[in-house]
């Protein structure tokens, strides 16, 4: 029972592992000012840039938003499978499949639906096309043939490749000569954007699953069963648990949530299919439910935070004329303090009784 | 099929299996010591870069090759630093460097971004080159190619034939016993990692100097990755590795020539091949292979290192 004091402990948990998490940050943002003076870039001006470019003003805190949106969906999509102790690498060619399934059903019904059922629609094909794609690697590991972590990393590949396929073949819209990318879809299979912002209908899907999932895992007997086979599946096994149903459920619901990310790419940002339409999402959702020690809570405050570097890539690239990728540096500076435990002898955490 | 067809195929396959397989060695030496490095990608991006960036400098392609492999075997102490020294989760470490790798060779390539240098140069070997067919395909490459065999054999030589290789596989068994018999599992590690990314920067610097002969932002493509997987494959074993990289190559190298022929079939199609054959065998000879592992690698596997 949570009585005053240990909720007060909570709550002095939390705010050291704030401090914790600041100062890592702030050792990162140090070494990553070393690089940039290395490589004749002026760092103040370099971060000055990157927040007035993103939490800096209104417009930029809702383009961080945006970036949230897939990246929240993308840790979830590792942190759900990491319960039973998966490893789902698998999140960027999920969210690819979802994108091209919601593709297909957005071209199949044109404007023929209105879009009380247009989007549900998309969100359900999008949730479809990357569960399907994550479940041929949970149903490998799960008859025992084939370790998930390699699997999902190949299959990554093979999703991209569909979708070039599709976007150069099939999918190309005929009026575009030279650019590789589907039709326009209808506005009745679009997802709405929330007022005037890119910020989409996505975030409350994000927050949705961000909800089910921390009531399923914290209050329901899934989430006990699911702390029983990731801690010790032998034992769990023995128990008599479904571990193989555990396994495929886990997995289709997690591409679910990287499908559904790769949908919303799609049916809010772009509004079409191109290539290369994700930045390495899905990996960088990977990094992120680690960073957050696979923590609900923690998942959104990193997302927040890798949010913020990508986005000041993009700001980097136009202001500095850097290239996209170096802010992939700052990001890894940032992994490599956190996951080396450089703050250990700092009280530390995310509540514990979160932490796995 | 006409001959210069599978000459394309045959000769194409030596060349594109290349960086891969340098990488697979390198990966073999690592995965022995009972660690595994995700980032690989990154790893030869490093090689690739300082390679190409060293050669356009000098004008030597053999001193970019050397430094692409030196550069990139310090690279890879990162990790070392962060799965040995920190204890930090392998997989997570592994793909933070293939970030790193991406991010910082896009940085220090980008000038040289769209340039050309007077690559690796092919060193046809006297009277062998002459050969019809058979010349053309085996003995007319450069330099790394030809030490493609006798490098798998020194690997293989190393890990089974010498007091040190014995070491390292011991401390890729199990760090606690490789200790208590008197071994320095962490210094071994420590080595194993930094060989391996040698031997990826050598591969990677293959792929800037002789393959493409020019440096473009994460140029790599998924080699990395496939490295790693065809690691498994091959049962952490040199001699496999150059059939499993053969073959890797071969399918790209069949690709790219039925495209240059002008098959009707899509490219992408084509493209997903190494993949799809590189899981189609690891589901194939699994059984094997779930014996031949380092016991040291289970538990990164199994997530719960």
């Amino acid at each position: 029972m949570l009585n005053g004091n240990s909720l007060a402990q909570i709550g002095k948990q939390q705010f050291s592992g704030l401090l914790r998490y600041m100062a890592m940050l702030a050792l990162a943002l140090l070494v990553f000012a070393l690089v940039l003076l290395i490589f004749g870039k002026n760092p103040a001006q370099a971060y000055a840039d990157i927040f007035s470019s993103t939490i800096g003003s209104a417009y930029g805190l809702s383009e961080v938003l945006v970036k949230v949106i897939p990246l929240v969906l993308c840790a979830l999509a590792v942190l759900l499978p990491a319960r039973i102790g998966l490893v789902n690498v698998g999140g960027e060619g999920q969210l690819y499949m979802g994108a091209l399934l919601a593709t297909w059903g957005a071209l199949a019904v044109g404007d023929s639906l209105p879009a009380v059922i247009g989007i549900p629609l998309m969100i359900i094909l999008g949730f479809v096309g990357g569960g399907l794609w994550a479940a041929i690697p949970a149903f490998l590991r799960a008859k025992g043939w084939l370790n998930e972590t390699i699997s999902t990393l190949l299959l990554n590949y093979v999703a991209v490749l569909w979708v070039n396929f599709f976007v150069f073949g099939p999918f190309k819209d005929p009026e575009s000569a030279n650019f590789p990318q589907s039709v326009l879809f209808a506005d009745s299979v679009r997802l709405p954007f929330i007022g005037s912002s890119r910020v989409h209908f996505g975030l409350v899907l994000g927050l949705i699953a961000l909800v089910v999932l921390y009531f399923v895992l914290k209050k329901t007997r899934w989430g006990y069963e699911m702390r029983a086979i990731g801690g010790n599946p032998e034992a769990a096994r023995r128990h008599g648990l479904p571990i193989t149903r555990y396994i495929l459920v886990t997995m289709f619901i997690a591409g679910g949530l990287a499908g559904l990310a790769g949908m919303g790419e799609v049916m809010a940002i772009q509004g079409r299919l191109r290539p290369g339409f994700s930045p390495g999402y899905g990996y960088m959702g990977f990094l992120i439910s680690w960073l957050a020690l696979h923590n609900p809570l923690g998942v959104v405050v990193m997302s927040f935070l890798i949010a913020i570097i990508a986005l000041g890539g993009d700001t980097l690239q136009i202001t500095q004329g850097m290239p996209f990728s170096s802010v992939n540096v700052l990001m890894s500076l940032i992994l490599f303090i956190v996951l080396g435990k450089f703050f250990n002898n700092m009280s530390f955490g995310w509540p514990k009784w979160e932490a796995k | 099929m006409t001959t210069s067809f599978i000459e394309g195929v045959l000769t194409g396959s030596i060349q594109s299996s290349t960086s891969v397989l340098y990488a697979a060695l390198g990966e073999v030496v690592v995965e022995r010591a009972g660690v595994i490095n995700l980032g690989v990608e990154g790893t030869m991006l490093m090689g690739a870069v300082t390679g190409f960036m060293v050669t356009a400098q000098t004008g030597s392609a053999l001193l970019g090759v050397v430094a692409g492999g030196l550069a990139a075997g310090v690279f890879n102490l990162i990790l070392a630093y962060l799965v040995v020294t920190r204890k930090a989760n392998q997989l997570a470490s592994g793909l933070a460097l293939m970030f790193f790798g991406l991010g910082l060779s896009a940085l220090i390539g980008k000038p040289y971004v769209g340039q050309l240098v007077h690559g690796l140069d092919a060193l046809p070997i006297p009277f062998l080159a002459d050969l019809p067919v058979i010349g053309r395909i085996l003995f007319n490459h450069d330099i790394l190619i030809y030490l493609m065999v006798p490098l798998a054999a020194l690997v293989w030589w190393v890990l089974f034939r010498t007091k040190w290789g014995l070491s390292l596989r011991a401390v890729g068994e199990n760090k606690v016993v490789a200790f208590a018999a008197g071994l320095k599992p962490e210094l071994l590690q420590y080595q194993a990692v930094f060989i391996g990314g040698v031997l990826a920067g050598l591969g990677g610097a293959h792929l800037s100097l002789a393959f493409a002969q020019s440096w473009s932002e994460g140029m790599t493509s998924g080699r990395g990755f496939i490295a790693v997987a065809l690691v498994i494959f091959a049962a952490w074993h040199p001699f496999r590795a150059v059939a499993a990289a053969l073959l890797f190559g071969g399918a790209l190298a069949l690709q790219l020539q039925l495209q240059a022929r002008g098959a009707n079939i899509s490219p992408f199609l084509l493209d997903m091949i190494p993949y799809l054959l590189t899981l189609g065998v690891l589901l194939f000879v699994q059984k094997g292979r779930k014996r031949a592992m380092p016991e040291g690698l289970k538990a990164v596997f199994e997530g719960t290192n």
